[in-house]
């Protein structure tokens, strides 16, 4: 253990909300591109405009709303929506993962406000949090300030898409399809401890790799998740 | 047909689907703290969950990367090597788009 100043106890500032609002600015690029392209594709898909943003702004969960749209009916039936629920689960079943490794910095905070907190997880708002929470930092209202930004962020390109969407031009020229995956790698830089702290994200890469090659569908991401936190409580 | 079944069947159908995904997606968003609030949190768990970062990113981002094949893979390198030099995400963010938006005009 190196020496560290004594951890701050957790706690909740508006000057903490302000400045989670400025660390999820890297996070934008990638939330409007994937905003847009749902939007859109909810529009062409034939839903109305409450549909769509209702969709962004109570589900607010990128995968699941694409998968959604899929399977989106004119009319539904108990059965439909069972299955409906069903795929939501399975494709957002991953947050379970981030919730879990909140909870130490959240146990103190007022209930409606992790309620709040938590409807609003997303994982980019989230490894942005843990980056915060990695560095020393303790203030609930960074992880909330982010949330809330990347939440309008989130309604305001929706609501762009479903109008605009033929206008935006091909997002693959400016490499703006891969916005997401290299603003992930980019956040993988500061939780860079070393070799060996990285060697369940070398198992959780293969295992995804893997299910990738061998499942449809978004099932990859869980399962290598999964097996870096088991190769995280094996290895010493 | 019953009256729930009648009632999804009409235009409250798609008010009845948003709401179920919401609930569902709320569960798992607050499951992992109302478990987590219960279970002791032992040097193992703290391990595993310490892994988790990283873990997620390349579960979620290899496939993808790979699938995309080499410029992909060379503008995740370079947007890496950038965070890691300047500790700057917005640059580190910009090289990777960059790099890729150039190896793909010219590649």
């Amino acid at each position: 253990m190196t020496l560290m100043p004594p951890a701050l106890r957790p706690h909740f500032s508006i000057q903490g909300l302000r400045h989670g609002a400025r660390a999820a600015l890297p996070a934008f690029p990638g939330f409007i591109m994937f905003a847009l392209a749902f939007g859109t594709a909810a529009a062409q898909k034939g839903l109305s405009l409450g549909e769509t943003l209702g969709l962004s702004a109570f589900v607010y969960a990128g995968a699941s709303q694409m998968v959604g749209l899929e399977i989106w009916q004119q009319v539904w039936t108990p059965a439909t929506i069972l299955t409906i629920m069903t795929v939501t689960a399975v494709v957002n079943a991953r947050m379970i993962m981030l919730g879990a490794t909140l909870q130490p910095w959240l146990k103190h905070e007022p209930l409606p406000r992790t309620a709040l907190n938590l409807f609003l997880l997303t994982e980019a708002g989230w490894l942005i949090g843990t980056r915060y929470h990695n560095e020393g930092g303790r203030d609930v209202g960074v992880l909330l300030g982010c949330a809330l930004i990347l939440w309008l962020v989130w309604l305001v390109a929706t609501f762009a898409g479903f109008f605009a969407g033929a206008l935006v031009p091909e997002p693959r020229r400016f490499g703006l399809d891969l916005v997401m995956p290299i603003f992930f790698g980019v956040m993988l830089v500061p939780l860079w401890k070393g070799a060996k702290p990285a060697l369940p994200w070398l198992v959780a890469g293969l295992v995804s790799l893997i299910v990738h090659a061998l499942v449809p569908g978004y099932l990859f991401i869980i399962a290598g998740a999964l097996a870096g936190v088991i190769a995280g409580m094996l290895i010493e | 047909m019953n009256g729930f079944g009648s009632f999804i069947a009409g235009p409250w159908g798609s008010v009845v689907a948003i709401a179920a995904m919401t609930l569902v997606t709320f569960l798992c968003r607050i499951a992992g703290v109302v478990v987590m609030s219960r279970v002791r949190i032992t040097p193992r768990i703290e391990r595993g969950l310490r892994a988790l970062p990283g873990s997620i990113i390349l579960a979620t981002i290899l496939p993808v990367v790979i699938d995309n094949g080499w410029p992909a893979m060379i503008a995740l390198a370079a947007a890496i090597v950038a965070m890691a030099v300047t500790r700057i995400d917005i640059v580190g963010l910009l090289t990777g788009l960059g790099t890729l938006a150039v190896i793909r005009a010219f590649g």
